[in-house]
């Protein structure tokens, strides 16, 4: 079932706003378990690229992570829309697609890194790590 | 007719879900064929239909007390209906991932639908023999079968 979260979190200063875009509930709250670290907060999440699009509108997140096979819009797609949008958001793709071409359209497009499902805890954590130490050089 | 490589895309999909997702290798019993009749199919399947090259189905089927144990293995607290059916398209996912990888053009692959509590809607082309191959993780059973042309 589609679905779209956003709430305003005024408070966060000198936290990284993180928008995490899945079809899969289980992926997404797994994502949102293990992305719970000092340097960044979930402010909304998605289950297709309309739905991540609409909520990056109303509040841009700094960090996304973007499944690519989703109904209704696909992460391909919803990259470019989100790049337009905001030129410096970092996007790391998490995808079972996880042949050459895929990634390279991805980066193509304006994603910054690439994981592919299935993943360990690990895996995610030092992916976002090394996202963020790109964003700082 | 299919190859052994080809096959081995499929097994290795479901396998490395397992020990990478679930934090635990599952292991490979002995494969069967299916010639006349239906494969079996649990309470869960993920579906993918594969069309080019080869032409049929291949899918990833689980019952409930697998799924509930390999949700909780991965840190899921909500072991809902809704999240049953995730976790089998999120394996059938895998397996798509590895054959487009491994076969490129040369197949085109659907999108993973998911079957739940229906087995009636999980159907084989008919006249094709089905290779099932059991996945066996701590003390349960699924089964991935393979039906290509």
């Amino acid at each position: 079932m589609a679905s779209a979260t956003a709430q305003a979190q005024p408070h966060l200063a000198g936290k990284l706003k993180l928008m995490i875009c899945d079809d899969s509930n289980i992926i997404r709250r797994k994502i949102e378990r293990e992305l719970k670290i000092d340097r960044l907060q979930v402010i909304s999440t998605a289950s297709n690229g309309r739905l991540a699009v609409e909520a990056f509108k109303k509040e841009p997140a700094d960090v996304v992570t973007m499944d690519i096979t989703m109904p209704e819009m696909d992460g391909i797609e919803c990259v470019e829309k989100l790049v337009a949008l905001k030129p410096d958001v970092l996007i790391l793709i998490i995808s079972a697609l996880s042949d050459k071409s895929t990634a390279i359209e991805a980066l193509k497009r304006g994603a910054n890194g690439f994981l592919c499902k299935p993943f360990t805890d690990r895996q995610l954590t030092e992916a976002i790590a090394e996202l963020l130490r790109g964003a700082q050089s | 007719m299919m190859t052994k490589v080809e096959l081995e895309t499929f097994v290795e999909g479901t396998t490395h879900y397992f020990e990478t997702a679930a934090n635990q290798p599952a292991s490979v019993g002995s494969p069967y064929i299916v010639q006349d009749g239906k494969p079996t199919v649990q309470e869960f399947t993920g579906v993918i239909s594969i069309a080019g090259k080869r032409r049929g189905i291949v899918y990833f089927t689980a019952s409930r007390p697998m799924l509930t144990v390999m949700l909780m293995r991965m840190g899921e607290t909500e072991l809902t209906q809704e999240n049953m059916c995730d976790l089998v398209g999120e394996v059938a996912n895998t397996i798509s991932g590895n054959a487009r990888r491994d076969f490129g053009k040369d197949f085109m692959i659907s999108v993973p639908q998911v079957v739940a509590g229906e087995p009636e809607k999980v159907a084989p082309p008919d006249n094709m023999r089905s290779f099932v191959i059991p996945i066996n993780w701590r003390s349960h059973s699924a089964q991935l079968v393979v039906c290509l042309e």
